[in-house]
């Protein structure tokens, strides 16, 4: 089955790359819970895809049977990275123990207090970048600016300059949306493995106040951390930090473009931010990660072998209607939310909290600024799709 | 009611914080903990079923009393 025929049967023969499916997945996993909840494909080895809320939510907590040793969602041909990185990106690509005790490093890094204490510096720049364009009247709000924001909050943490934005943004694109295109997937990995090499070397001479010297400083079981499991957490923080959020960010200005009462009634009234970045979260959750089956088991009846993938779509649970009221409706102050966009289990993203701030940050600013906006006419929006779900082109005229 | 948080559960989604940051405190490494022995005054026990509805690990848990 060629991967890049088109699909007949969500059923037996998904395609997580599909066109269709990328920019409107919705219908398709609403059919999927009520017809077969855990659907399957051959295209790239044997893989499951749950959409349902208990079964992904149940299978993130199984990390026996489910492991995180490979959670690409586009299955890769192992390469060479293998050699610089022995140990993967810690915590995400592992499992306890070593999963535990790298997740402890990386954690305070991203505590509400110290995220509290970037809050400034995103406003800043969410600041600066739309006065670069609000003369103009017109910006693509995805490259212009959600796509501008996050890289800047993480190039701080790393204390590395500004001026590898652009840099930075093209190797996380390369690593993860292109993950079909081997060639353009190792360009990324290897770009960013091999900066951040020289930034590990560099803070060992001259060592400073940022996530790389600390974790040079740190110890674990009394001995120093190697250098490739610290060159590995960066890479993730960088990786995992970057594309994500903006997606986030994108999704929801995309929604407030083509909804002009939430959008208008978020601007009347403030005091919904907080549900409605939460709302924004579980409607357009950006990330769905992968497990290896390491035993043969069983998930609603479908009998899964080891080697075997499981997508784990936390977009599809968060629409589960078993779970959520109106569960395909943005309800911008919906009370009861649980939504898994940040994972479920001992993998809850890490920087869940500066993810948090910087969307509700970016959303704030756009509209004190922007309080009235929509997509430009004759122009079309571009979704990116796979491990990472949103808009990479919203042009929008202002006001 | 008082309110008991499973440290077992507890993966540090900070929910609960941030929708009631009078009744929950959180470790910088995500571990959610109660003020005052987890009592809730009266006018704050819609918080607190707040926190709990919005928890995604069901670590909170009310014992009414
Ligand atoms: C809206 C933005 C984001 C979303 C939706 C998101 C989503 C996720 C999800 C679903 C996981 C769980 C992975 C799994 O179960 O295998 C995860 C893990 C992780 N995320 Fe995020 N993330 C976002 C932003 C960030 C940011 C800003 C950072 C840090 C700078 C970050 C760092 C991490 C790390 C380090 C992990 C690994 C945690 C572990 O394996 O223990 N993420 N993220
Ligand atoms: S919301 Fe739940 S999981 Fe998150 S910190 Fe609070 S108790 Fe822990």
């Amino acid at each position: 089955m060629r991967r890049t025929e088109p699909v007949t049967d969500w059923e037996t023969d998904f395609e997580v790359l599909d066109a269709g499916y990328v920019e409107d997945p919705f219908g398709i996993w609403d059919e999927l819970r009520a017809s077969c909840p855990v659907a399957t494909t051959e295209r790239r080895g044997r893989a499951w895809l749950p959409t349902r809320y208990a079964d992904v939510t149940a299978i993130a907590h199984d990390t026996t049977t489910f492991s995180s040793s490979d959670v690409a969602v586009v299955t890769i041909e192992q390469d060479e990275d293998e050699d610089i990185l022995p140990y993967g990106l810690p915590p995400i690509t592992s499992d306890p123990p070593l999963h535990t005790w790298t997740r402890r490093l990386l954690l305070p890094w991203f505590s509400h207090r110290r995220v509290e204490s970037y809050e400034t510096l995103t406003r800043e720049i969410c600041g600066s970048l739309i006065k670069e364009f609000f003369d103009a009247g017109r910006a693509d709000a995805a490259i212009d600016y959600a796509q501008q924001i996050p890289v800047r909050v993480i190039s701080h943490i790393l204390a590395v300059p500004d001026e590898m934005s652009d840099a930075f943004t093209g190797w996380v694109r390369d690593s993860l949306e292109f993950a079909d295109d081997p060639e353009r997937r190792r360009r990324g990995n290897y770009g960013i493995g091999e900066f951040l090499w020289s930034k590990v070397q560099e803070r060992k001479e001259h060592p400073g106040d940022d996530l790389i010297s600390d974790l040079l400083q740190s110890r674990h079981d009394g001995e120093p951390l190697e250098d490739s499991i610290i060159l590995g957490m960066a890479m993730l923080t960088l990786i995992a930090g970057v594309d994500t959020t903006w997606s986030a960010i994108g999704a929801s200005l995309w929604h407030l473009a083509t909804h002009d009462d939430d959008r208008d009634r978020l601007v009347a009234d403030p005091s919904l931010m907080a549900t409605a970045v939460e709302e924004f979260l579980r409607a357009y959750s950006p990330v769905t990660m992968a497990r290896l089956v390491t035993t043969d088991t069983e998930v609603a009846g479908c009998p899964m072998r080891a080697g075997d993938k499981v997508l784990m779509s936390f977009p599809a649970a968060n629409r589960d209607p078993a779970v959520f009221d109106r569960a395909s409706e943005v309800v911008l102050d919906r009370a009861a939310n649980r939504h898994v966009a940040f994972g479920s289990g001992i993998h809850r993203c890490a920087g869940s909290n500066l993810a948090r701030m910087e969307l509700r940050v970016a959303i704030e600013e756009w509209l004190r600024r922007i309080p009235s906006f929509h997509l430009e006419p004759e122009s079309s929006v571009t979704w990116a799709g796979g491990q990472v779900r949103g808009p990479r082109s919203i042009p929008v005229v202002l006001r | 009611m008082r309110l008991r948080i499973d440290p077992e559960r507890c993966q540090g989604h900070a929910r609960c914080f941030a929708l009631a940051p009078d009744l929950f405190d959180i470790d910088d490494y995500g571990q959610s903990s109660v003020h005052s022995d987890g009592v809730v005054p009266a006018d704050r026990e819609d918080a607190a079923r707040l926190a709990i509805a919005n928890c995604p690990e069901f670590a909170i848990e009310a014992l009414e009393d």
